[in-house]
């Protein structure tokens, strides 16, 4: 594993030229965030990740987080160090509320800086990214007096939160939880029950933890309309701030489990000795409605777990590929084997890991500034054209990126050949800890139902085809660009076209049988991925092409290699999308041919 | 108690720095610039000296010093991101290219004009490597000079340093107003938090010309510089290594090329 050097151009040139966050800047709400504030802050954050988190990664994945007899959990050398002072750099508070002691910059900033955390030691950033969903849920749902007792403390990362969801009979299906909660007549709750897959539900790099927890009230109705949402804090906050009582809570068991070693995968158990305190977060029967306001930025950030852990499986890949050397170039004399780099092969492989690994930039960020946009654009028709886009891209963003970002560590493994699937190049590392992002915060099945359910209806189709017409708009750009950008074209009608005739079918089929809509679901968010990226990397290389006109030194090497990596994107990953539509539109009826549901092995 | 910290702006080591053909001048505007790694580890020593300064009930102030063109501003906001409280940048055309000696005179004169308690230099910069400037200060400045400290104390008044040798170390002592420079091994240099980077905007920077500091431009500049680069070359390409085959006297082998190489 070699050092994680922060990406720096490449999120500048998006942040710049893609999403416009001198744009962001002119909003009211974001005057302090001037695009050279933003990015001294994703600098220096950046150095801070490459140099106190990135020793981390391999340190974590070896040891693990452990368990010992008293329900104690210890995380691997040198994490309370770091976590100490990621607290202290105030990094954590970025992007959350002034009044709880956030810096109020927008969520793209938190994005960039979030990507470069998660690339040092995705392990690490996990603890973090749980804490800012339960400051989400408290800041949109939490009463003045849970705000004023808990969110400071959160929001600086003083104390981390966890989100109980899963159990052993609820995962995709939350409305089969059963902890429950009963009044215990003075306004607070008591809490029973068994939470599993609890990210960071224990350990020790804070001195409380704010478990944000699912469960059932008496009389709740069935499914997810009976579900609360409970604060139970490991210890019970006093009066003046202090921490009280410990709470009857603890953690029976610590995960062994594919990657991500160094983050405690909890088994929780509450109310062994009677029920712990819990406090209700809004109104009862609500819970559902309150996880789905937050969802979109945790979705986010889990697909922001895809790109993080493809561009340090490509850095690596990279290096080694230009060190490693094997076989004959092409042409050149016996006796003289060459960087491995040179193989047109090889070559590909990494043209492939950086071509992705830029479009999934693009998407995420533009999904974060639509948050921000959606949230403070002083023109109400587009912050609702925002909180469309961003309701559409969520799931792309969550399942794309994550099943791309895989792949693209699978990728690196192979640049490395046999030494790839040992553990001490770290290759086999961002596989390992690769594979979870498609599973958590909803598995990537249930994304692509969310999007064609839920986000390629709304409007009656609207959305998404409003999306597809700006795409087919960027056309007389691309022709007025010259030459250089026109084997972009074809290539992006094509794939534009496929989105539209799957679209159009989903809209038409989904209505009559839903089953068949739901068979394609997978296969057509990925085509949608597959366009959006290519999309929005045609975007940057008209941008670049523009900017190379007055650019040069490295920045026109830069700028060369953004226009010739979106050809590539465009010309040979992108066919694939047309390549998906007949998966798409071939109805249920072939998946159910074949009689799994009572095949016999052997 | 007046800290004033020294800081140079250089090229990233990183990258591949060039002179310029023309007057045998590093290409500055080529690449990147940095805070010289050195300065980092002497702002962060004069902000804990400041820092125990106060909580003895003192008061303290850390300035940083900084000559070099308007890109060094980027350094100067960095160090007071750092903390340091405000920032002094001499800022001239008629500067480029002053040697070290001339480069003294100038910080000198900034330094006499705005006064000090303790000056802090890093031992020397990653570019020019001279190691020279905290001695050449404190020869202008007239006050006593504690070089390469890997520790330092002082109430207010005296100054304390210890410097390693081969040996063990030396302790070296001296009353204040002083200039001291300061080795890697002194401190862990802390990253600009936060709130310490949205506070640096708010910081005074004062930008003072030849003229503002009573520089005679005579005595600066490559024309009036002490010392001159005569001829560069390009540096050769790395040689292939030796290769030694071991037929069982690879230890003598070994042993016979670290002599050759007066390593042993
Ligand atoms: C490392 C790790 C960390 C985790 N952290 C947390 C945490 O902090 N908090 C928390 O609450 N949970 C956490 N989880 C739990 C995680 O969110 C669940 O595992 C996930 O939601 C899937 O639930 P499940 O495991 O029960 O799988 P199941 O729901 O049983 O799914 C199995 C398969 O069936 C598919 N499937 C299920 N239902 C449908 C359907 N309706 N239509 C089509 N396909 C379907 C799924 O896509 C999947 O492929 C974590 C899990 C892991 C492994």
């Amino acid at each position: 594993m070699t050092d994680y050097v922060p990406p720096l151009r490449d999120i500048r040139f998006v942040l710049d030229q893609l999403v416009d966050i001198g744009g962001l800047a002119k909003l009211e709400a974001y005057h302090h965030a001037d695009p050279e504030t933003a990015f001294g802050l994703i600098e220096e954050s950046g150095r801070f990740m490459a140099e106190v988190v990135g020793p981390l990664n391999r340190v974590g994945d070896v040891a693990g987080s452990t368990l010992d007899g008293d329900g104690k959990v210890t995380t691997p050398r040198g994490f309370t160090e770091a976590y100490r002072r990621y607290v202290a750099a105030g990094w954590a508070a970025v992007p959350f509320p002034p009044e709880f002691g956030g810096g109020g910059f927008p969520w793209l900033i938190a994005v960039a800086m979030q990507e470069m955390m998660t690339s040092a030691c995705m392990a690490f950033s996990l603890c973090p990214l749980l804490t800012q969903g339960a400051i989400d849920m408290l800041v949109q749902h939490g009463s003045p007096a849970q705000q004023a007792t808990f969110l400071e403390k959160m929001v600086s990362g003083e104390w981390t939160g966890t989100m109980n969801l899963t159990e052993p009979q609820a995962g995709s299906d939350l409305g089969a939880v059963r902890t429950k909660a009963v009044p215990a007549g003075d306004g607070t709750w008591r809490i029973t029950g068994q939470k599993i897959f609890i990210t960071y539900g224990e350990h020790d790099l804070a001195d409380n933890i704010i478990h944000l927890v699912l469960a059932r009230v008496p009389e709740a109705p069935p499914g997810t309309k009976g579900i609360s949402c409970f604060i139970v804090p490991k210890y019970l906050v006093n009066e003046d701030g202090s921490l009280g009582a410990r709470n009857d809570l603890r953690c029976v068991s610590v995960e062994h489990k594919l990657g991500v070693h160094a983050s405690p995968t909890c088994v929780m158990s509450y109310g062994d000795a009677g029920g712990a305190v819990g406090y209700l977060v809004g109104e009862t029967n609500q819970g559902m409605r309150y996880m789905f306001t937050m969802m979109n930025t945790a979705r986010l950030s889990v697909g922001l777990q895809g790109l993080s852990i493809a561009e340090r499986a490509y850095q690596d890949a990279l290096r080694y590929a230009q060190e490693r050397r094997q076989g004959r170039a092409a042409g050149s004399p016996a006796g003289e084997q060459p960087p491995i780099v040179e193989h047109p092969d090889v070559r590909r492989m990494l043209l492939t890991m950086k071509a992705y690994i830029e479009a999934m930039r693009a998407v995420l960020y533009t999904n974060a500034v639509s948050i921000d946009l959606a949230r403070y654009h002083h023109d109400p028709a587009e912050r609702e054209a925002r909180r469309e886009l961003v309701e559409l891209l969520t799931p792309i963003s969550k399942a794309w990126c994550t099943d791309v970002g895989f792949d693209v560590a699978s990728i690196g493994l192979q640049v490395h050949g046999g030494i790839g699937y040992v553990e001490e190049t770290g290759a086999a590392q961002y596989l390992r800890d690769g594979r979870i992002p498609p599973i958590y915060e909803g598995t990537n099945g249930i994304q692509a139902i969310d999007l064609i359910a839920r986000k390629v209806p709304m409007r009656g189709g609207g959305v998404v085809t409003d999306l597809l017409t700006q795409m087919d708009l960027l056309d007389r750009e691309l022709a007025a660009a010259g030459p250089e950008l026109a084997g972009m074209r074809a290539a992006l009608a094509n794939g534009v076209s496929a989105a539209r005739e799957a679209t159009d079918w989903l809209l038409s089929r989904g209505l009559a049988e839903p089953s068949d809509a739901l068979a394609g679901a997978t296969p057509y968010l990925r085509l949608l991925g597959l366009v959006i990226g290519g999309w929005l990397l045609a975007r940057s290389a008209l941008a670049a092409s523009r900017l190379l006109r007055s650019a040069d030194g490295s920045d026109a090497v830069f700028l060369r290699e953004k226009i010739d990596t979106a050809c590539f994107y465009t010309e040979q990953l992108l066919p694939q999308a047309a390549g998906l539509l007949p998966a798409v539109i071939a109805g249920a009826g072939p998946l159910y041919r074949v009689d799994l549901s009572t095949a016999a092995l052997g | 108690m007046n800290i004033v910290v020294c800081v140079k702006q250089v090229p990233d080591t990183a990258l591949e720095r060039k002179l310029k053909p023309g007057d045998a001048t590093l290409d500055r505007a080529a690449v990147d610039g940095l805070i010289n790694e050195l300065d980092e580890y002497a702002i962060e020593e004069g902000l804990r000296i400041a820092e125990a300064q106060r909580d003895a009930g003192a008061d303290a102030e850390v300035t940083i010093l900084t000559m070099g063109p308007e890109k060094a501003a980027e350094s100067i906001r960095k160090a007071l991101s750092m903390g340091a409280d405000k920032a002094v940048h001499l800022v001239d055309d008629g500067l480029a290219g002053s040697d070290a000696l001339s480069t003294s005179y100038a910080l000198a004169k900034v330094l006499s004009g705005a006064g000090f308690d303790l000056v802090i230099c890093g031992s020397e910069s990653t570019d020019a490597r001279m190691g020279v400037m905290a001695a050449m200060l404190a020869e202008r400045l007239g006050v006593p000079q504690l070089s390469l400290a890997s520790k330092v104390d002082t109430d207010g008044s005296v100054i304390r340093v210890r410097r390693a040798t081969d040996e063990g170390y030396d302790e070296a002592e001296a009353s204040l107003p002083a200039v001291i420079s300061v080795v890697e091994k002194i401190n862990e240099p802390r990253y600009p938090s936060f709130k310490g980077i949205m506070a640096a905007k708010k910081k005074p920077v004062a930008t003072l010309s030849l003229a503002d500091a009573g520089i005679e431009p005579d005595a600066v500049g490559l024309l009036s510089a002490a010392t001159e680069v005569v001829d560069f070359a390009e540096r050769p390409p790395r040689q292939a290594g030796t290769i030694v085959k071991d037929e069982g006297d690879g230890g003598v082998k070994i042993a016979e090329f670290l002599a050759g190489q007066k390593f042993i």
